[in-house]
């Protein structure tokens, strides 16, 4: 995208095109020459499934539309239609299904594995930014698909979350009619919300493309948050990483297929397969599951429009994370105290994603005395600390560990870099 | 590759011919998987179990007198059931196979004479020709002037074939099963 390509058109076709249009260029750098340290784990092929799992929802998606009715009184059955007539339909349908969790597993994942490295720091804060954004985009999509199939959770999900604008001082009320386009969830609120469950995964896209060519600018963070300095840091991105990438997408692609295949509901919930109904509340109404984390916080503040402000804060707050840490150091693997809190961290995200989803007057674990809702405000008070406390006073007090000179170095031993330097010089030489 | 580390060569020799064997193969593995992937992909747009459910219907013609017509939907398409008088079925056999376009003896575009049973749709771009019109007194197309005659056979006009006769049968005197 910037600077690294060495293509070289070898056709007239090629090089009337490249005169014209760089595209081949363009894509020839982001994908194939691209110099990408050379010590990367396998926590940097997330990326890429992620990317993968968005062509697999915006294929399916595209076709479920072909066959699916946006409207109050038809939704539900069209779903149905497609379950038991179309050809392939169910195993389209809980593609796109499972899909979904499967693209929140992998960019959970991502956003984590940027956590733990730094990956944020200077100079990638507006790749990060771009990565938050496609978040937030992705829970608006997720949502207003998880309304589509017109069930009981479909409905009701679609209520509370409306609802929750109404906490919007003055035109709070106002909002909610507009998102309803009614008096409550009903056919117009059904309707918008599939026009832009189709639009939005497009605007995904378009910022993707956005964060990939922030990515290439800086070019990737590593596990030990070093910048590459010599030839010798860095490998091409093809064939290293579209082997490794690939790879690793096949390994993610199994594990979505066995869920579409041998367990499709497991992570929906079975009251979704009643038909909506205006009139009555399921008896346990719960988000799905990549929403949790943020029911069990809006759950936990006692007081309606602090719980949304809370929720919502939840998010937005991850947004301007590369400006609460102070740590120059990138790499927790250099940061033996960031480590603790931030594993205490992931932890606390998986507690308050199970809190999300039980009841909060409940003993939590069965432990007399406890409730879930006290465990839910510990958590959220170590969530919104992590990030206001944490990050903020750990860069000026931590004693971080010494960083190696280079990669190469802690790669291959300082000897090692060494005598692999003194091999490439002669190479060169060699070759001129 | 010129500003990042350069690999070792693969080995040459017995192990390069491994090497190709377990590419082409990997290659051919993924290529075959791909296919298989994506014809779900394609066959979702034919006709799914519901439009195919409805794709044979039954059809009572007692009520269609002698030089009277019916009109069914099937498929989507209208089925023209004309009871033929016995001139038209006459005219209709007189007619020497060397003045169509389309040459079918009367007796293959109707299995009882007096029952003609085809698709009403117009062989040139699919408009649904006019009854008891036309030049040879069976069917008109407005959009393009395309002439059928009394078995629904092209005579005159840009139409390149003789109007289709949908699978049919009698189930008895007075019903038909179409498709």
């Amino acid at each position: 995208m910037s600077g690294h390509s060495t293509y070289v058109p070898k056709s007239n076709a090629g090089k009337w095109l490249e005169e014209r249009l760089p595209i081949i260029s363009l894509m020839h750098s982001a994908a194939v020459s691209m110099p990408n340290p050379r010590n990367l784990n396998y926590w940097w092929v997330f990326g890429g499934i992620a990317m993968f799992m968005l062509i697999v929802q915006i294929v399916t998606g595209i076709i479920l539309a072909m066959h699916y009715t946006p409207h109050a009184s038809m939704a539900f059955n069209s779903v149905e239609h497609i379950m038991r007539d179309v050809n392939w339909g169910w195993m389209l349908r809980y593609t796109h299904s499972n899909g979904a969790s499967m693209f929140f597993i992998a960019v959970y994942i991502h956003i984590l594995r940027g956590m733990y490295y730094g990956s944020y720091k200077a100079p990638r804060e507006v790749l990060w930014l771009l990565g938050m954004l496609i978040y937030l985009l992705m829970m608006a999509t997720g949502f207003m698909g998880y309304v589509l199939p017109w069930g009981q959770m479909s409905f009701w999900g679609a209520t509370v979350i409306t609802n929750f604008f109404e906490v919007v001082p003055f035109i709070g009320d106002d909002i909610r009619t507009l998102l309803w386009g009614g008096f409550a969830v009903d056919s117009p609120t059904l309707n918008r919300f599939f026009s832009l469950h189709y639009l939005l995964p497009f605007v995904i896209l378009g910022v993707v493309v956005l964060h990939i060519w922030a990515l290439h600018v800086p070019g990737s963070n590593n596990p030990l948050g070093i910048e590459p300095k010599t030839k010798q840091d860095t490998m091409s991105f093809h064939p290293y990483f579209t082997m490794k990438d690939l790879y690793a997408i096949v390994l993610f692609a199994i594990l979505l297929f066995y869920f579409v295949f041998f367990n499709p509901n497991f992570m929906g919930h079975p009251d979704n397969y009643i038909p909506a109904n205006s009139l009555v509340t399921p008896a346990h109404i719960v988000p799905e599951w990549y929403y949790l984390p943020f029911y069990a916080i809006v759950r936990a503040i006692p007081d309606k429009a602090l719980g949304v402000a809370g929720m919502f804060g939840a998010i937005l707050i991850m947004f301007v994370v590369p400006w609460l840490d102070t740590s120059k150091v990138r790499s927790a693997k250099f940061r033996p105290a960031y480590r603790i809190f931030f594993w205490i961290f992931v932890v606390n995200g998986l507690l308050l994603g199970y809190l999300g989803q039980v009841n909060t007057t409940d003993d939590f674990l069965g432990i007399h005395g406890i409730t879930n809702l006290l465990i839910s405000r510990v958590g959220t008070i170590y969530y919104f600390g992590f990030f206001v406390v944490i990050l903020p006073v750990l860069g000026l007090i931590e004693k971080t560990k010494p960083l190696p000179n280079s990669i190469s170095e802690a790669v291959l031993g300082v000897e090692g870099a060494a005598e692999e330097a003194a091999e490439m010089a002669v190479a060169t030489k060699a070759k001129a | 590759m010129a500003d990042s580390v350069k690999l070792e060569e693969p080995n040459t020799g017995v192990e390069q011919g491994r090497r190709d064997f377990l590419y082409i193969a990997t290659g051919a593995f993924g290529a075959l998987g791909v296919g298989v992937g994506v014809w779900p992909l394609i066959d979702q747009m034919n006709p799914d179990a519901s439009v195919k459910a409805l794709a044979s219907i039954e059809v009572d013609i007692s009520t269609v007198g002698e030089g009277e017509s019916l009109t069914v939907n099937w498929r989507g398409k209208p089925v023209f059931i004309r009871h033929r008088t016995a001139a038209e079925i006459q005219a209709s056999v007189d007619t020497p196979l060397s003045e169509l376009k389309d040459p079918q003896t009367d007796a293959e575009r109707a299995e009882k004479p007096e029952w003609l049973i085809m698709v009403g749709v117009c062989t040139h771009l699919g408009c649904i020709p006019l009854g008891e019109a036309g030049e040879y007194n069976g069917w008109f197309c407005p959009c393009h002037n395309s002439a059928y005659d009394t078995a629904g056979r092209i005579r005159k006009g840009p139409a390149p074939l003789n109007m289709e006769i949908p699978e049919y049968e009698f189930l008895s005197d007075t019903k038909i099963k179409i498709g």
